[in-house]
């Protein structure tokens, strides 16, 4: 058995999705090589090579391949393809773009969001929002083309030395697809996906204003700020702070939720959390069922009491 | 133009499934079942885009048994023109909806296809980029924004680091995110005017379509439940209830 895993990255840095996605072939088992695809990724090709249990990092240069494009990166993936019987990607906003279009281009079904292992081709997922997981089995032959999904992987740990093995591209791009700009909101703060702690705001924040309450929290305790549907909907904060179904699903030591009511959409994103605790004015609301502190209160005098406790 | 929007009927997103007791799937006995949301939005955005006038037609097209006609009737109320049934009985996995939408793209040559980034049952969102994949297209995924201008669309994008603008030739796959648009509401003249609409019916035999390597789906079980915890009174009780945990 041998596992190629398609590493995402920015262009600068490698995305912390290689690592968990690493951590899921671990389990599979078998040699895991790593598809740095890009332009001028030296340093990103030896980001990769330092995860444990990696062998080879393939890092494949091409202008065409600098910006995340599955449409062109989709084509040098399966020209990488013949040597494995497993492909993976994280299932992120960019391993859910581009690994579908290789599956297809390789006449295979994907397996999305792996939850766990149970053989070479067996595997769980979640399904209706994760409110049921099934067991899905890839058949011989096919190769296996699957996204892990990233809350239910740990980072593998770094202390690998794998060889980078150079090459250049071997397809050119279609030119039917252009790279325009990404607005990000960016900031100084942790990175939602990886940071161990997560401070996340509802609508009941009730302006984008007071969301600057769960900003300073967050800062204070060095954490991650988060957001629910309703908050984002409502033009509070940023869709990328989105917690959820369709948003980001997030597995951090502690999540704070404040002024969130917990609808299962919501849950969704959080419930592999350590521990999750909840602010909410009302008692009843569903967020209390599964937070393992809660607190009825209102959230305006409750953010500024624990932060002069800290 | 042409806009070719595809929807899929499932359960109903307010519903709360229940697996069978012999996990061999969710119980749909008797459940609601309504057009997967994202897919409404694929269909609201299509409608939008021939109302400013950037194109003629909107082809609704579904592809399950006879019951998804219920769904393309709605399609219809909402304003599409006409509607395609791929009829096949039993659950369709993504590669081989998406080779049947090909074999429809192939006939209808439609300008620009809007499919829901996933569906509310199988979550797999695969479909949109296998399609455009096997057409040798276009994808342009979790699009938040559509602007139209002669050949090419730029679609600002729903990514984890924020909002990706990319520029794609038409034709092309766009496949939508919450945020794109509201669905308007069904009105009931419109209801009866749908009747009247066209509703083809296609089978997957005269498609030249038939499942391959299909995913095994076995066992259904429910999902690890998270037990409620202590509920504490104060500020102070909550940071020392974090403490005790080692988490400040």
């Amino acid at each position: 058995m041998s596992i190629l895993v398609i590493a995402e990255h920015d262009g600068h840095t490698l995305n912390v999705s290689t690592a968990r996605t690493v951590s899921c072939a671990a389990a599979i088992g078998g040699t895991i090589d790593v598809a740095v695809l890009g332009s001028g990724i030296d340093a990103i090709a030896s980001e990769a090579a330092a995860i444990e249990g990696v062998s080879r990092v393939l890092a494949v240069s091409g202008d065409h391949l600098a910006n995340p494009l599955a449409a062109n990166l989709a084509p040098e993936i399966v020209a990488l393809a013949g040597e494995y019987s497993h492909l993976l990607g994280p299932s992120t906003t960019f391993g859910k773009d581009v690994m579908p279009r290789v599956a297809a281009l390789l006449g295979v079904n994907q397996v999305s969001d792996i939850m766990a292992v149970e053989g070479e081709r067996q595997f769980k997922r979640p399904i209706y929002a994760g409110n049921a997981i099934i067991d899905v089995t890839v058949p011989e032959g096919a190769t296996v083309v699957a996204t892990a999904r990233a809350a239910s992987w740990k980072q593998a740990p770094q202390g690998g030395s794998a060889a980078v093995e150079n090459r250049d591209a071997t397809t050119s791009a279609p030119g039917h697809t252009r790279y325009v700009e990404l607005k990000a909101a960016g900031g100084e703060r942790p990175d939602l996906q990886s940071a161990p702690k997560v401070v996340s705001g509802g609508r009941a924040l009730g302006s984008a204003d007071n969301f600057e309450l769960i900003y300073k929290l967050a800062d204070k305790m060095g954490a991650a700020v988060g957001a629910s549907r309703a908050a984002v909907d409502a033009g509070y904060v940023p869709n990328e702070m989105q917690v959820g179904q369709t948003g980001k699903i997030i597995a951090p030591e502690l999540y704070m939720a404040f002024g969130i009511s917990g609808a299962i959409q919501h849950i969704t994103g959080i419930k592999d959390a350590g521990t999750i605790v909840a602010v909410n004015k009302d008692p009843e609301a569903p967020i209390f069922e599964i937070a393992d502190i809660g607190l009825a209160g209102d959230l305006f005098t409750v953010i500024p009491e624990i932060e002069a406790l800290l | 133009m042409k806009i070719l929007v595809g929807i899929k009927r499932v359960v109903d997103y307010n519903v709360r499934i229940r697996i069978l007791p012999d996990g061999s799937g969710v119980d749909t006995d008797g459940v609601k079942m309504s057009i997967n949301p994202f897919d409404e939005i694929a269909l609201e955005e299509a409608l939008r885009i021939k109302e400013a006038g950037n194109a003629e037609e909107v082809v609704v097209v579904s592809i399950g048994s006879d019951a998804c006609q219920q769904q393309l009737r709605t399609g219809l109320a909402m304003g599409a023109d006409r509607a395609i049934q791929v009829q096949v009985d039993g659950p369709v996995q993504p590669l081989t909806a998406a080779r049947a939408l090909l074999k429809v793209v192939e006939k209808e040559q439609p300008g620009l296809v809007i499919l829901g980034k996933q569906a509310i049952d199988d979550d797999n969102n695969q479909t949109g980029q296998m399609l455009s994949a096997l057409w040798g297209r276009p994808q342009a995924t979790f699009a938040s924004k559509v602007e139209l201008a002669g050949e090419t669309a730029t679609v600002t994008r729903e990514v984890d680091s924020g909002l990706e603008v990319i520029e794609v030739d038409l034709p092309a796959v766009i496949t939508t995110d919450l945020r794109l648009n509201e669905p308007r509401f069904v009105k009931l003249p419109d209801i009866m005017k749908a009747k009247r609409k066209p509703l083809d019916t296609l089978t997957m035999d005269e498609l030249g379509v038939s499942a391959e390597n299909d995913i095994q789906v076995g066992h259904h079980a429910p999902p690890p439940q998270r037990q409620r915890g202590i509920m504490v009174e104060d500020a102070q009780q909550l940071v020392d209830a974090l403490k005790e945990r080692g988490l400040l």
